[in-house]
């Protein structure tokens, strides 16, 4: 099963390479990895998408949460969340397909955001499925390129800013070391 | 007040109490061994980096102290990463300080420029590179505080020789902020009352005490739990001590070399309590047809070990000095009698096969060895030893009844350890009585810290069970690749020699009637003395789980006719 992991890191250098290096260390396999700023400049956002069953996506989860610049890691797969991946795909377009692919494109709230004399840039945001339903789509056309981001998801609703020890239930949280995010 | 940042290292070192330190001076790390003249701080010259390592750890093991080491950078950094290996595996406190070529020339391949974070990033429990002289400060603080606390592990420091030399203000940090480092305290009141109701329902409960209980200095707690509960208790290698030998509850270590009634209880038990252990290949055995019949409640502070290796009932996150303190109190007086005579039962069956009471025969065996060291040293010495059959041998004979007095190379299994380990536990007292069993492989992997340990003074008694062979890998070439005995005869040098080159009284041991004398000239001989004992080439450590085998599947020592005489 996919396992999305939400992991909140220091913005510091070199801890890419730590929580890389923990993924061929303990041997797991990354789906994706997503990095990016949060509103915090001194916490960036991790994404992380693995294939594993429930006892190895628990200790991705418990490894990554024993890195010191690691602040705090969520397993969202059995919770409500918005996820989210945006893809550019370069579609050989000759002048008389252009409609057909724009239309293909808005079907799935895509969009052009460049033309050439002979291709198209889509540029497209949605779960994996669609993406891929669409790439499957534009295929006959002649995918030039294709770029795409991974996964990025957020909970929705509320959010908790509670550590908590990876696997230990209640046993695992403090609620005196509530994060403080402002 | 402007200091340079070697200055405000040692500062840092000062605050926070370290008194020796082990360690090579470089061209990177000449800054720091220049300030160094400035403090009351005693440094000790190794002959190769990995015997600072060691010693370091040892010191760490043996004080609960964080153990020091410092070497330059390149092959200096880079002969350290065994050391920094064998600590981490053991979660041993030792900071790591190495000189780091000039912040401009990094990435550059400079001269003896390494990427030392980047080597060390799987070996460290977390580890920093220092580019200026203001983060100096605050990266010590945090380094010995990572290193000491939760689960304590090693942690390295790589200062860049601009550092070294730049001035700044030193300002002492009041406190570390790490947002990412928080180390569960202890298990709730609803998880504790559980485990006191597992603990009351079970009928063959076992403890399987681990390094933890040392580490955490929790093994006054647990002899209480298993005493009020009426509870065995295994130990696992680097969890030998928390248990006194002699108390009747104790059986001994598990595990691949464990004894055969310790590892029979846990294979029937209904309750494994496992107290800061990790459940090892080296003592599950096959993991399938391990404690099949055990519900199992686990303490450990770093969740990442918790269903690791063995799925358990009930977790328990925490340290655990902090955890048994708050679950006594649940916990109620119990008699387990006929579980104990069932144990009791295969402990008979385990004297009749064992080598301790097999008469004299004019053989000299590492067991009778160690076993006499045992008694001259009134059980009361610290063993530090290299690995393999040695190292086995001196956990099964020689009994300890106090804890932090096995210093042994248990996760890593790293030959060479015992002697630079040695000295780092001189250095925690030098009142100690330390002793170092070795094996003729272990002890060349390290021995130029002869020259050390004369440098020092330091009066260490080092023994070693020459067998002329890598004598764990020729036992298993003999148990499991048909006595084919690839590249394990050692032609070893003449080890008294080479004792008496470093001007250490030694001498060498072939027949069981000089081993007395031998010891009484050791324990009266000022100083290091070395002990050259040949023994019994062809010996086996017995009972052996194979690895990968079930933990009840134990290989053992065939029963011998005792002889009529």
């Amino acid at each position: 099963m996919q396992h999305t992991l939400i992991a909140l890191v220091e913005n510091k250098p070199g801890v890419l390479n730590r929580v890389a290096s923990l993924f061929r260390r303990r041997n797991f396999n990354i789906e994706s990895l997503n990095v990016g700023h949060t509103d915090r400049k001194d916490i960036s956002r991790m994404t992380i998408v693995i294939n594993s069953d429930e006892v190895d996506a628990r200790k991705v989860e418990a490894n990554l949460y024993k890195l010191v610049n690691v602040i705090d890691v969520h397993d969202v797969s059995t919770q409500p969340a918005v996820i989210r991946d945006l893809a550019l795909i370069k579609v050989k377009a000759a002048l008389d397909q252009r409609a057909e692919i724009a239309n293909l494109a808005s079907i799935f709230r895509g969009r052009i955001v460049d033309v050439a004399a002979d291709s198209v840039i889509v540029e497209i945001t949605g779960t994996e499925d669609k993406i891929e339903s669409l790439v499957e789509l534009l295929r006959p056309f002649g995918i030039l390129e294709m770029v795409r981001t991974g996964q990025v998801a957020m909970l929705r609703g509320g959010y908790e800013p509670v550590r908590h020890t990876p696997g230990a239930g209640s046993n695992g949280h403090h609620p005196e070391d509530v994060l403080e995010l402002d | 007040m402007e200091l340079s940042g070697a200055e405000i290292l040692w500062e840092c070192l000062m605050r926070e109490g370290v008194e020796v330190v082990f360690g090579i001076p470089g061209g990177a790390n000449m800054p720091i061994y220049d300030a160094m003249l400035k403090y009351p701080v005693h440094h000790v010259l190794v002959r190769h980096e990995q015997g600072a390592a060691h010693m370091a750890d040892g010191y760490a093991r043996a004080s609960g102290k964080v153990g020091v080491a410092m070497a330059t950078s390149g092959p200096g950094a880079t002969n350290l990463v065994t050391g920094i290996a064998t600590a981490m595996m053991d979660s041993s406190p030792v900071v790591f300080i190495t000189g780091q070529v000039h912040a401009h020339l990094i990435g550059g391949d400079a001269f003896q420029e390494t990427d030392v974070t980047g080597i060390t990033l799987p070996i460290t429990k977390h580890n920093y590179l220092v580019t200026r002289a203001e983060e100096i400060a605050q990266v010590v603080r945090e380094a010995f505080y990572i290193a000491r606390t939760g689960r304590p592990g090693p942690v390295l420091i790589d200062i860049c020789k601009n550092a070294q030399i730049q001035k700044t203000e030193f300002v002492y940090p009041e406190k570390v902020e790490l947002p990412g480092y928080k180390p569960p305290r202890t298990a709730p009141a609803a998880e504790l009352k559980k485990a006191a109701q597992m603990i009351k329902e079970a009928r063959r409960p076992v403890i399987l005490a681990g390094h933890g209980l040392l580490i955490s200095r929790a093994y006054r707690e647990m002899q209480e739990l298993a005493h009020r509960a009426h509870i065995p208790v295994a130990m696992t290698l680097l969890g030998i001590g928390s248990m006194p030998a002699s108390d009747p509850l104790n059986l001994g270590m598990m595990g691949m070399h464990g004894e055969a009634y310790c590892n029979l209880a846990i294979q029937n038990a209904d309750l494994l309590i496992a107290l800061g252990m990790r459940f090892d290949d080296r003592v599950t055995g096959n993991l399938k047809t391990y404690a099949p019949h055990a519900r199992k409640i686990h303490v450990e502070i770093d969740p990442s070990e918790v269903h690791k290796n063995v799925v358990v009932d009930l977790p328990l996150f925490g340290d655990l000095k902090a955890v048994l303190t708050d679950l006594l109190p649940y916990i109620e007086e119990a008699r387990h009698d006929e579980w104990f005579e069932q144990i009791e039962e295969w402990r008979t069956d385990s004297d009749s096969r064992d080598i301790i009471y097999w008469p004299d025969d004019g053989k000299l065996y590492t067991a009778h060895v160690i076993r006499s060291i045992w008694e001259a040293t009134q059980g009361k010495a610290t063993l530090t030893t290299g690995v393999g059959q040695h190292q086995m041998w001196g956990a099964q004979y020689y009994p300890f009844e106090e804890p932090y007095r096995f210093i042994t190379s248990g996760g890593a299994g790293t030959m060479g350890f015992g002697v630079p380990a040695a000295l780092g536990v001189w250095f925690t007292d030098k009142s100690r009585d330390v002793w170092v069993i070795d094996g003729d492989g272990s002890f060349q992997m390290t021995q130029a810290e002869l020259s050390t340990i004369v440098q020092e003074g330091a009066s260490i008694k080092i023994a070693i069970m020459n067998n002329h062979f890598l004598g764990m890998v020729r036992q298993w070439q003999e148990f499991f690749f048909d006595s084919r005995y690839a590249a394990t005869p050692l032609h070893g040098p003449d080890f008294v020699k080479i004792a008496e080159a470093h001007g250490i009284p030694a001498r060498r041991i072939t027949k069981p009637e000089e081993v007395k004398d031998a010891l009484q000239f050791a324990n009266q001989t000022r100083g290091p003395v070395l002990l050259d004992f040949f023994v019994e080439m062809e010996e086996a450590v017995y009972p052996m789980v194979p690895a990968g085998a079930d933990l009840h599947d134990m290989i053992r020592r065939p029963v011998r006719e005792k002889s009529a005489a």
